[in-house]
């Protein structure tokens, strides 16, 4: 069932320099129990959107009125911009949508301890004693592969390393048993093997608790282990989704195709490495028409930079917003 | 091929002493522990490792940016020679003409005080390598352009920049002194998959053109497999596997070696786990495992691995491991 | 750069480029007004510390009154404030006036002045009048042991702003020896301003020595140098000046004392400002940019003039400003216990040492009315501080 439906996301932020538009009209569903990635670069938006969906954005955020994020929660739907204070917010931040972030040590609070911090997100959001919040917390720090869950519990963030804490911070943002989570670049702190073990734990962990995640990353690799569908953002707009396969093995938007011919392949060591060209424009000049059209290899002048692209459907849950894509003739799959 | 090597390390040390207490015996982090490493002219020589791994250290100690505790690092080219363990005064700036560092983070290694073309011209001056300003800024320009940087934006700042123009910036001020010995620091990691392969094409076509000789040190294998002929691995401090990139991949030798490869995350959603995955948590520099420090999670552990340190051997042609049982390990 | 070819290049384009360019191309100084300039609340702090500036320099021109006890009006002592009008029952006038007064005390009035006003006798107000003599240069100091003195007075001036034909004009009213008010408000603002400037002056040159080689070289030279600064900090304020007081001896003038107390103030105002340059240089000697000029082989010299001191101008001009209404208020506070300054020179620490009679408070409430001006002089400081600090880091918002 659908667990995130996401419509006309536009958001912009009020700055010194003037109104910058961070994201632009974007759209996009989660099932549960799906791992959706969404892959860019920086300055795609991606960050910004995954702090829309809990409303954590700065104050100088401003949100297009016809935005609209609906969660669809055991008692009904919950539509997340109409969520004012933060107690009506309380529902969606830390219980059923969780988060975990890229900097484990900028995330825990560094003079409380791992498991006070653990058992105060779930004095919060659920009924439980706090003997009881105690016991959870130190069965999911194993659950996550700590050793020595106990007296980990009472250590500080600094006595950990980088990718305990990182489990730990899974362990702290699974104990609600949300619905959601978003994992905003997880892994790109941690070291390779580390991030193997990693990524290891979350497949298990979605296989187990049947959530929807959100996982946000600039790492085409990491997406292709971990990721079901997957939606391509450059500067503020989704340019493709698609299953994992279908973006991996047959892009169709310029900038995916780019990205993919960017990476190294270890398959294939002599052949060269294909940049995208260009520089990213600054966020204060964003290109008119389709954003991508300045460093685009197969831009249509005067029609690219002239009006944006629709969404093409290309069958099978393949979207794409791309002029030079040409559309699906009608013949049965 | 038996020119002299640019670089020559042998049994290099790099151990910073910790403040600690009073009482006891002083402790030292071994950052880099006992390193043999020859670097040839005109070679991208990659050098990978994970945190703690003393990469990082490892390359500024082949600069002398940090004090050399033991062993002896050689710099020969063309005649001219240097000990860095025993460098005076003068001779370390004639040094550092010939040796320099691009830094990791674009954002931190700029001055955000100064124009890109003081930025770039700073090292001319201070090793006063040109006589007048009309002759700085002509070398600027000269530099700045083969970088790919436009000649329009010498008059800003670096806060108008790009992460990947930044390093750009990075690599024309590293190189206006003409040196022969560049160490690149993780200097793509900061960036964008898109302009990561941009610097990194950058970087060869300036090693070809200008006769460089890389150190290049990076945490992700896969971008130093493409980019290096040679191929360093490191383990807590010490060097366990150095070989052509290509035997690298195709006979690798040392089982840290084979965990790295098969943890980088492969494109291809299919493709078969055949990896060994490893388990445990990188040891602490300061309190390093006995014998084989790779022995607390090597798959292929034995009783010898904890007692004796393995042998720094040469297996093969240019082919270097450090290892008890690389004869029989068939990975 | 990709070039808009099919748009065609509009003057608002044009300008939105400019202002781009602009951008890219401010150096620190011009991004940090840029900022300040945006910021309400600083901006009129600025405009009120100018007119205070201006008043504090130009006092003499605009002071009726010599604001010693020379210039006193033996005729209205305790005057109250005489506000010049345009109008009255008698009629309009394009000068603006004041009334002649005539006082009287005697035992039924318990020796209080009675004053009468006489709406029939004008003063008239006049621009530009000749008064008594002042120079702008002024230098009177005689230094103790010595055999010399140096004295000298140039480019002396008798205009003033205003005069009144007959009689006197007194807009803040008279003290107890008929001083006017007003006069010694303006040549109090001049005071207090320089003894600031030269206590933070003082203090600035001595942090940033000690600060700065304790923040560059580190070890047992910053451990040094920071048992040193704290030792100093802890010299408590009051006894210090007490013992001063006793040791001063009255045959200084008053200019000589003036620029002691000066002196003193920023001779325990430095350790302050001298932990803060030490902890802005400790944090910028580990960043990148520093270790590749260092790479460079640039001395110490290069990198701190370079690279350093640009790296925290901003951060020491906001501590400055923010130190300096402590410095008045400092000064303020030890000439109205009696330890700092004394007449014939003017401060508001000076000019309050004599309301704190019962008589004053009940009676004669116009000489609060300096206070006022102080009250708008710190919180100017304190505004163009605050304003200094937000606008300080124009970098922290282009950081990833």
């Amino acid at each position: 069932m659908t667990l995130l439906k996401v419509e006309n996301l536009t958001l912009g932020f009020d700055t010194d320099e003037g109104r910058i538009i961070a994201i632009d009209d974007i759209s996009f569903e989660l099932e549960s129990g799906e791992v959706m990635g969404l892959v860019g670069e920086s300055g795609s938006g991606k960050s910004v959107t995954a702090k829309s969906l809990m409303k954590l954005n700065p104050d100088n955020a401003v949100y297009d009125p016809s935005t609209r994020i609906t969660l669809t929660l055991d008692d009904g739907d919950v539509d997340v911009m109409s969520l004012r204070t933060a107690r009506e917010m309380q529902v969606v931040r830390g219980g059923a949508v969780s988060m975990i972030f890229q900097e484990p040590m900028a995330s825990f609070a560094p003079a409380i301890s791992i498991g006070d911090q653990m058992t105060e997100q779930l004095l919060l959001h659920s009924s439980m004693s706090k003997r009881e919040a105690t016991e959870l917390s130190i069965e999911m720090l194993n659950h996550v592969g700590i050793s020595d869950a106990p007296s980990r519990f009472n250590q500080y963030a600094f006595e950990l390393s980088g990718g305990m804490r990182q489990r730990a911070m899974i362990a702290m943002a699974l104990s609600t048993k949300p619905k959601l989570l978003i994992a905003d670049e997880p892994t790109t702190a941690l070291d390779v093997t580390i991030q193997a073990q990693v990524i290891d734990l979350m497949k298990d962990l979605v296989a187990e608790y049947g959530m929807g995640i959100i996982f946000i990353t600039h790492d085409l690799g990491v997406i292709a282990q971990t990721a079901d569908r997957v939606a391509v953002m450059y500067l503020g707009k989704i340019v493709e989704t698609g299953t994992v396969r279908q973006i991996i093995r047959s892009p169709k938007h310029p900038y995916t195709k780019g990205l993919l011919n960017a990476l190294p392949d270890l398959n294939d060591l002599g052949a060269p490495l294909t940049p995208v060209a260009g520089d990213i424009p600054s966020p204060l000049e964003r290109p008119p028409g389709c954003v991508f059209n300045t460093r685009c290899p197969e831009v249509i002048e005067g029609r690219c930079d002239a009006a944006l692209p629709e969404v093409t459907d290309l069958g099978a849950g393949h979207h794409v917003s791309c002029f030079a894509v040409p559309q699906p003739v009608e013949t049965s799959v | 091929m038996t020119d002299t090597p640019l670089i020559s390390a042998s049994n290099l040390s790099v151990h910073f002493p910790i403040a600690g207490g009073l009482f006891g015996p002083k402790k030292f982090v071994r950052a880099v522990d006992d390193v043999s490493i020859d670097i040839a002219p005109g070679t991208f020589f990659g050098l990978v490792g994970e945190s703690g791994s003393g990469k990082t250290t490892l390359g500024r100690a082949l600069l002398k940016a940090v004090p050399i505790t033991g062993g002896h690092v050689k710099y020969s080219d063309n005649g001219v020679n240097y000990n860095l363990g025993e460098l005076s005064a003068a001779d370390l700036k004639e040094y550092r003409k010939r040796a320099q560092l691009i830094f990791q983070d674009p954002y931190a290694a700029l001055s955000p005080r100064m124009t890109v073309r003081d930025i770039i011209a700073e090292p001319l001056e201070v090793m006063k390598l040109t006589s007048s300003r009309e002759e700085t800024d002509n070398r600027v320009r000269e530099i700045a352009a083969k970088c790919r940087l436009n000649l329009e934006h010498l008059r800003r700042f670096p806060h108008a920049f790009s992460g990947g123009q930044r390093q750009r910036i990075s690599i024309a001020r590293a190189l206006v002194s003409n040196p022969r010995f560049l160490v690149a620091d993780e200097c793509v990691a900061a960036l964008d998959v898109s302009i990561q392969a941009d610097i990194l094409n950058l970087l060869n076509s300036l090693q070809t053109e200008l006769g460089l000789t890389f150190l290049f040190i990076s945490h992700d294998l896969s971008v130093v497999a493409h980019t290096c002929d040679h191929v360093a691995v490191m383990y807590l401090g010490q060097i366990v596997e150095i070989a052509p990139t290509k035997k690298l991949f195709s006979k690798t030798l040392h089982p840290y070696t084979k965990a790295l490869l098969s943890a980088i995350p492969d494109l291809d959603p299919d493709a078969e786990k055949t990896a060994t995955k490893l388990e445990g948590e990188i040891p602490s520099p300061i309190n390093p495992p006995s014998g084989c420090k790779f022995h607390t999670r090597c798959p292929f552990a034995q009783d010898r691995c904890t007692a004796e340190v393995p042998e720094w051997r040469e297996f093969d042609d240019e082919h270097f491991v450090a290892c008890h049982f690389a004869d029989e390990l068939n990975l | 750069m990709t070039d808009i070819t099919d748009t065609p290049v509009t003057s608002e384009a044009e300008a939105e480029r400019h202002r781009k360019e602009a951008y890219f191309t401010a150096s620190q100084g011009q991004l940090i007004w840029a900022r300040f300039r945006k910021q309400r609340a600083a901006m009129i702090g600025a405009s009120v510390l100018m007119v205070m500036i201006l008043l504090g320099l130009f006092a003499p021109f605009l002071s009726p009154y010599d604001p010693t006890i020379a210039g006193r009006d033996k005729e209205y002592e305790y005057g109250a404030p005489q506000i010049p009008r345009f109008w009255d029952e008698n009629g309009f006038s394009a000068r603006p006036f004041i009334y002649g007064v005539e006082r009287t005390r005697s035992i039924k009035t318990n020796f209080r002045w009675v004053t009468t006003v006489k709406k029939d006798q004008r003063r008239y107000v006049y621009l530009f009048v000749d008064g008594w003599k002042y120079s702008l240069i002024d230098i009177a100091l005689g230094f103790p042991g010595r055999a010399f003195s140096i004295e000298f007075k140039l480019l002396t001036f008798s205009t003033h702003l205003f005069g009144v034909d007959k009689g006197s004009i007194h807009l803040f009213g008279t003290d107890v020896s008929g001083k006017d008010i007003f006069s010694r408000t303006l040549h109090s603002i001049y005071t207090s301003l320089a003894v600031g400037t030269i206590g933070v002056l003082i203090a600035f040159v001595l942090a940033l020595v000690i600060g700065g080689v304790s923040g560059y070289y580190g070890g047992w030279i910053d451990g040094l140098l920071q048992m040193i600064t704290d030792a100093v900090r802890t010299i408590p304020a009051i006894p210090l000046f007490m013992a001063l007081a006793a040791f001063v001896p009255d045959t200084w003038s008053a200019e000589l004392r003036f620029l002691f107390i000066s002196t003193i103030l920023g001779l325990i105002g430095w350790p302050t400002l001298a932990r803060r340059v030490r902890t802005h240089l400790l944090t910028e000697r580990s960043q990148e940019y520093v270790l590749a000029a260092q790479l460079c082989g640039a001395a110490p010299g290069h990198i701190i003039r370079r690279h350093l001191l640009p790296s925290f101008t901003s951060y020491i001009i906001v501590d400055l400003v923010i130190s300096f209404p402590y410095m008045v208020l400092s000064e303020t506070a030890l000439s109205f216990i009696g330890l700092g300054l004394k007449d014939p020179v003017n401060s508001l620490g000076v000019m309050l040492q004599n309301v704190s009679k019962a008589d004053v408070l009940l009676n004669y409430q116009w000489h609060f009315i300096p206070v006022l001006f102080f009250i708008a002089l710190v919180m100017a400081f304190v505004f163009i501080g605050d304003g200094l600090r937000d606008a300080a880091d124009p970098y922290a918002s282009t950081k990833k």
